[in-house]
């Protein structure tokens, strides 16, 4: 019964995944053929390698449904429930300083989820590869984790407290643009681009179940107005700590480079 | 050699995994104090997770990055502009119409909207909406690709459009109705899977990498960028033009 009911889901993952897939692969194919007439070089192996996506990506869902998803959005909710604020008065309203479990585990979830998105393990791969190492994989996606950890925090703050959204929003642009126009032209790309691939099969549904779990248990917010937005913060501040982190090394080398032709 | 690979990717996607493990776990035992409900699911779904993650990395070395840069190749040789204009559009289109993460947000939205006295509070009424903000999303990515794709070939900086984007973003957002900003600034963020980023990444360097004079880190990243900025401006327009 549970093996047949896991299977069933495998194949329904497996329907979606192939329904995600079928256009991009029949426009390769439509353009490889119809326009390009080039022989791909190593058809077996990228039939193989595509297959091996697909089944990755099937697996990683499904894995991901078994596991994570369930007790993520279970905490979650539990999180967020007034019994586990632990109020000394249950009539008075929380303050939004008594969400400070939520705030943290918010940035502990963004953090990890982040460092496992697989799309952003094959941008900082390819980064790291075409930049000849210059850039480090695993620095970037620890500066992209620290800037969705801050985005989760401040996006859940948001939720807590009321705030509109696009004051914040338009906040972040502005710090984005103040950043840009001083950050080191070599990142700039890496930087707006990591903010893209943060969020997407990891993050999405777990920081979902966080913004309308608190959206629905935090007095006067409406969850379907409200429970939007932390993806959009998780999106804005990764670009914020790459850029930093590019300054930051760049700032770091000229001291160093300094130091050695003073001393 | 090819174990030590498979290995040392096996050992890679732990590595990877190991964080989330132990948030949720030290989150459930010392702070909700409450058991792990299914333990069993846990390690059967963990189990799955590595696996996955190990094949994704397997074939993207395989294939999804010698595919996006062969392509970008062949269009640079090939020296049509058409074409590699038509290939970015579909790519960029075709990658986003059929993402189940932004089905899920058109139906969202097509719930607030009903919900605001927008549209009609029917179901075809509902199911129109949420299509047509999908197609709008859809047709914003592929002209995102578009844009950094002629952005690559001509070399131009990638921050006076990127600035301008959110120039636009902030200007538009005070005329955009309420309920849709949220929708709006996450509509950005879901467009991009794990299949379509690696092969916009894959294009966009392989192109960098053959044209002369562009620089593969500078002028190769920025695809994604532009297609998560365009959802946000097309979605408010979609919102203010509907109102």
């Amino acid at each position: 019964m549970n093996v047949m009911n896991g299977l069933a889901h495998f194949v329904n993952t497996l329907i979606e995944t192939l329904s995600d897939v079928t256009p991009i692969v029949a426009i390769i194919l439509g353009f490889q053929v119809l326009v390009l007439r080039y022989p791909l070089p190593h058809p077996g192996r990228t039939v193989l390698g595509f297959c091996n996506v697909l089944i990755g990506i099937v697996f990683f869902l499904e894995g991901l449904k078994l596991a994570l998803f369930p007790l993520g959005e279970l905490m979650a909710k539990q999180m967020t429930t007034v019994d586990f604020l632990g109020l000394a008065n249950p009539l008075q309203s929380p303050s939004w300083q008594d969400y400070y479990w939520v705030y943290l585990f918010a940035a502990c979830i963004g953090f990890a989820t982040a460092l496992a998105e697989p799309s952003l393990l094959a941008v900082a791969t390819k980064a790291e590869e075409i930049s000849g190492g210059t850039i480090s994989a695993l620095g970037l996606r620890i500066a992209v984790a620290i800037g969705v950890a801050f985005g989760l925090t401040l996006g859940t703050f948001r939720i807590v407290t009321g705030i509109p959204m696009y004051y914040l929003i338009i906040g972040c642009y502005i710090t984005v643009i103040v950043l840009t126009l001083s950050a080191p032209k070599i990142i700039i790309g890496l930087a707006y681009d990591s903010g893209g691939v943060t969020t997407s099969t990891v993050t999405v549904p777990l920081v979902t179940a966080l913004g309308l779990g608190l959206a629905a248990n935090v007095p006067g917010r409406d969850p379907l107005v409200d429970g939007f937005g932390l993806i959009a913060f998780a999106c804005l501040f990764p670009i914020m700590t790459v850029l930093t982190y590019a300054r930051l090394a760049v700032w770091l080398a000229q001291k160093r480079n300094s130091n050695s032709s003073s001393s | 050699m090819w174990n030590n690979r498979l290995i040392k990717l096996i050992v890679n996607s732990i590595r990877d995994l190991l964080p989330i493990l132990i948030v949720v776990l030290v989150f459930q035992l010392l702070v909700v104090r409450q058991p792990i409900p299914d333990i069993a699911s846990l390690i059967v779904g963990m189990v799955c997770v590595v696996m996955g993650l190990t094949f994704f990395m397997l074939g993207l070395e395989q294939s999804l990055f010698p595919i996006g840069e062969t392509m970008a190749n062949a269009f640079a040789r090939k020296g049509s502009l058409f074409w590699l204009l038509a290939f970015s559009f579909c790519l960029g289109f075709g990658t986003t119409v059929a993402e189940p993460a932004l089905i899920a947000i058109g139906n969202e939205a097509a719930k607030i909207a009903s919900q605001g006295g927008m549209i009609a509070d029917s179901d075809s009424a509902r199911a129109d909406y949420a299509w047509e903000l999908r197609l709008t999303v859809a047709i914003s990515v592929g002209v995102a690709v578009i844009i950094g794709v002629i952005r690559i070939l001509k070399g131009w900086p990638l921050h006076y459009f990127i600035v301008g984007g959110y120039l636009i973003v902030i200007c538009l957002t005070p005329f955009a109705p309420r309920e849709i900003l949220g929708i709006a600034y996450d509509s950005g963020g879901v467009t991009t899977s794990s299949i379509t980023v690696p092969l916009l990444t894959a294009l966009g360097i392989g192109l960098a990498n053959s044209i002369k004079g562009r620089n593969p880190v500078t002028d190769g990243f920025g695809l994604i960028a532009f297609a998560s900025l365009t959802p946000i401006i097309f979605v408010m327009s979609f919102g203010i033009l509907l109102r």
